[in-house]
C-alpha cells in the first residue's frame, strides 16, 4: 500500500475504483451530465463513467461552466466520489466546492494504478496494491 | 491565507449561507493560487445565465443562495438563452422561456442587474483604471483589464458570484503588478477591419496560449477593434490581458514596457486565420453581428454599409438593452428592423439553443462566434468581413 500526501482543495472521505487519465479533462462539452460519461472526441477515455470513481486526471480544462458540470453530476448521483489532480485549476476548484466531492492536488498521478482501489482522506491519498480481483471490479 | 475577522465570520457562517458559501469557494481559490489575502472589489460580471449551461441542478444551487444572499457590489449579468421580450419570435419553447425566467429571477433576487450581455462596459458597468473587479466572461475580462486598465483575473461564473457576495476576491495573478507586464511583443501588421483585428486575435492566442501580449504598429485601433482583437485573444488562448504600443492605458503609462520575446505576424498569416475559421461551400442560414455585443456604431456602420437593402435571410444583431434603447432613441432600430434585421438583446448564439431552432450554418465576422458555432454547436461557418455577411444576407 502506498500513501501519497498532497494538498486538500475540498476536504472529504471517499474510498472506491480508480479511473485514471493521464490526459486533462473538461467537464463542460467533455462529460455528458445526463449519463456521467466522457463524450469529448478523441479523449483516452471516452465512453467511460467517471460516476462512482475516484477520478484521477492532471488537471481540468475548459469553459468555466465546467464547475456547474461538476455540480449537476453530484445533484444526480453521477458524481465522482472524489476527485485528484496533479495540480488543480479554478473549474474543479470551485466545482469540487460548490458540488462537495473530495478533491486532492499536488499528488503524482503516475502513481496510480487504472482500476487500483485509492482511499481518499483530506490530503491523504491511499493506493491499495492493484490485485485481479480489484482489477475484475472497475468496470 | 489571511482573512479578516469579517471574512472569518462569514465563512462561519455568521452572515448565512450564501456568504458561506461564497467564502468557501473564495478560500478555494486562493489556496490554489497562494494569495496572500482577500481585497474588495468596486463590481462583479456574472456568467452561467442560460437555462442551457445551468440546468435544472445549476438553477437550484442559484435559488438557494438567493435565499440569503445579495451581492454587496454593483453586479451585472452574462446573456442567457434567450431575448427576454421576443423569444418567442426566435422559436424557443415555452418550456425553455419558463426555467430560463425562473434563472433571471433568481439572479434579480440576490440584488443582480439584469443587464444580460457580455458587453457590461456598454451597459452601465464601467470600472475606473486601477479598480480590482470580477468579472467573468472571457471578451468582458480581456476589455476590462486592456482598454480600460481595471484588474481581474478570468473568473468563471460560481466564482464571479461568490466575489459579489462576498464583495472580494483572492489577491492574485492579474491584481498584482507583476503579473500585468508584457511576455510577448507582437509585430503585427496595419489592419483597418473589425473581422482582421478578430482574426489577429485568434491567431494570435494559439500562439501565445496565456501569456501578455504587446502589440505594436497596429496604428490606431478603435474601441470596437479592441473589443474584437481581445475577444479572439481570450477564446483562442487563455488570454485576459494585452497592451497596445501607445494605445492601451497601462502602455501609455509606462511607455518603456517591453517584452523580451517576440513574434512577427505577416498578413498572409491573418488571411490563413481566416480561411481557418470558414467552411468551404457552407449555405449560412442564419447570420448574425455583436459577438461580442455590438456598439451604437456598429449598428450604425451595419446600416449605412445595408444602403436601403432589404435583407432575404435571417439575419440578427445581438447588442444589449441599454445599446438597443439608446440605438431606439436615434431611429436606427425601426431602420434597420424594416430592412428585415432583428436587433435582438439578452442573448447570443453562442448561449442560446439555436440548433434546436434548426439553424446547421451561420455567418459572422466574429472569431470569437465563428470558433465557437463550429466547435462548441457543431455548425458550419462562414467568416470574413461585413462587406461579405452582407453580399449574403441580400441575395
Amino acid at each position: 500500500m502506498i500513501e501519497l500526501i498532497g494538498r486538500a482543495i475540498k476536504e472529504g472521505r471517499a474510498e472506491g475504483i480508480a479511473l485514471v487519465s493521464e490526459e486533462p479533462i473538461s467537464f463542460y462539452g467533455g462529460v455528458d451530465p445526463e449519463t456521467g460519461k466522457i463524450i469529448e472526441r478523441g479523449h483516452p477515455l471516452y465512453g467511460s463513467a467517471v460516476s462512482g470513481r475516484i477520478l484521477v486526471f492532471p488537471h481540468g480544462k475548459g469553459s468555466t461552466v465546467g464547475s456547474y458540470i461538476l455540480l449537476r453530476l453530484k445533484m444526480r448521483g453521477l458524481a465522482p466520489l472524489a476527485i485528484i489532480n496533479e495540480r488543480c485549476e479554478p473549474i474543479i476548484a470551485v466545482g469540487v466546492t460548490i458540488a462537495e466531492i473530495p478533491a486532492v492536488d499536488h499528488i503524482d498521478i503516475s502513481k496510480i494504478p487504472q482500476g487500483s482501489r485509492v482511499r481518499v482522506d483530506g490530503r491523504r491519498v491511499i493506493i491499495y496494491p492493484l490485485n485481479p480481483v480489484n482489477s475484475y471490479h472497475w468496470r | 491565507m489571511y482573512l479578516s475577522r469579517e471574512e472569518e465570520a462569514m465563512l462561519a457562517g455568521e452572515y448565512g449561507y450564501a456568504a458561506q458559501k461564497s467564502m468557501e469557494i473564495l478560500v478555494a481559490l486562493g489556496k490554489i493560487y497562494d494569495a496572500e489575502r482577500m481585497v474588495e472589489i468596486k463590481s462583479a460580471q456574472v456568467s452561467g445565465v442560460s437555462y442551457k449551461n445551468l440546468g435544472e441542478e445549476g438553477l437550484e444551487f442559484i435559488l438557494k443562495l438567493a435565499e440569503d444572499g445579495r451581492v454587496r457590489v454593483p453586479t451585472t449579468l452574462n446573456p442567457c438563452g434567450m431575448d427576454l421580450e421576443r423569444w418567442r419570435e426566435i422559436g424557443i419553447s415555452e418550456d425553455f422561456a419558463e426555467k430560463q425566467l425562473k434563472v433571471i429571477d433568481a439572479y434579480l433576487r440576490l440584488g443582480i442587474e439584469p443587464t444580460l450581455t457580455c458587453t457590461p462596459y456598454l451597459a452601465g458597468n464601467m470600472p475606473e483604471y486601477g479598480d480590482h473587479i470580477a468579472w467573468s466572461e472571457s471578451s468582458a475580462i480581456i476589455y476590462a483589464n486592456s482598454v480600460i486598465g481595471a484588474r481581474t483575473n478570468r473568473e468563471g461564473g460560481p466564482s464571479a458570484l461568490a466575489a459579489a457576495i462576498a464583495g472580494r476576491t483572492p489577491l492574485y495573478g492579474l491584481h498584482l503588478d507583476e503579473n500585468r507586464t508584457p511576455s510577448i511583443k507582437v509585430h503585427a501588421p496595419r489592419l483597418s477591419e473589425e473581422y482582421e483585428f478578430a482574426a489577429l486575435g485568434y491567431l494570435v492566442g494559439q500562439i501565445v496560449g496565456d501569456g501578455v501580449p504587446l502589440f505594436v504598429g497596429l496604428g490606431m485601433p478603435s474601441r470596437d477593434h479592441l473589443k474584437a482583437l481581445g475577444a479572439g485573444l481570450a477564446c483562442a488562448g487563455g488570454i485576459a490581458l494585452f497592451h497596445v504600443e501607445g494605445v492601451t492605458p497601462e502602455c501609455i503609462r509606462n511607455p518603456s514596457m517591453r517584452a523580451d520575446e517576440r513574434i512577427q505576424i505577416e498578413l498572409r498569416e491573418i488571411r490563413e486565420a481566416v480561411r481557418e475559421l470558414n467552411n468551404e461551400g457552407s449555405e449560412p442560414e442564419l447570420v448574425f453581428i455583436g459577438c461580442p455585443h455590438a456598439s451604437i456604431e456598429q449598428l450604425m456602420t451595419f446600416l449605412e454599409l445595408l444602403r436601403g437593402r432589404h435583407v432575404k435571410r435571417e439575419t440578427w444583431i445581438l447588442t444589449s438593452r441599454a445599446v438597443r434603447d439608446q440605438a431606439e432613441k436615434l431611429g436606427i432600430v425601426d431602420r434597420l428592423e424594416s430592412l428585415g434585421v432583428k436587433i435582438l438583446c439578452d442573448t447570443c448564439p453562442i448561449v442560446a439553443p439555436i440548433s434546436s431552432l434548426g439553424v446547421r450554418s451561420v455567418a459572422t465576422d466574429s472569431a470569437k462566434g465563428a470558433w465557437l458555432s463550429q466547435n462548441l454547436n457543431g455548425l458550419e461557418v462562414k467568416f470574413g468581413p461585413i462587406e461579405m455577411l452582407l453580399e449574403v444576407v441580400v441575395k
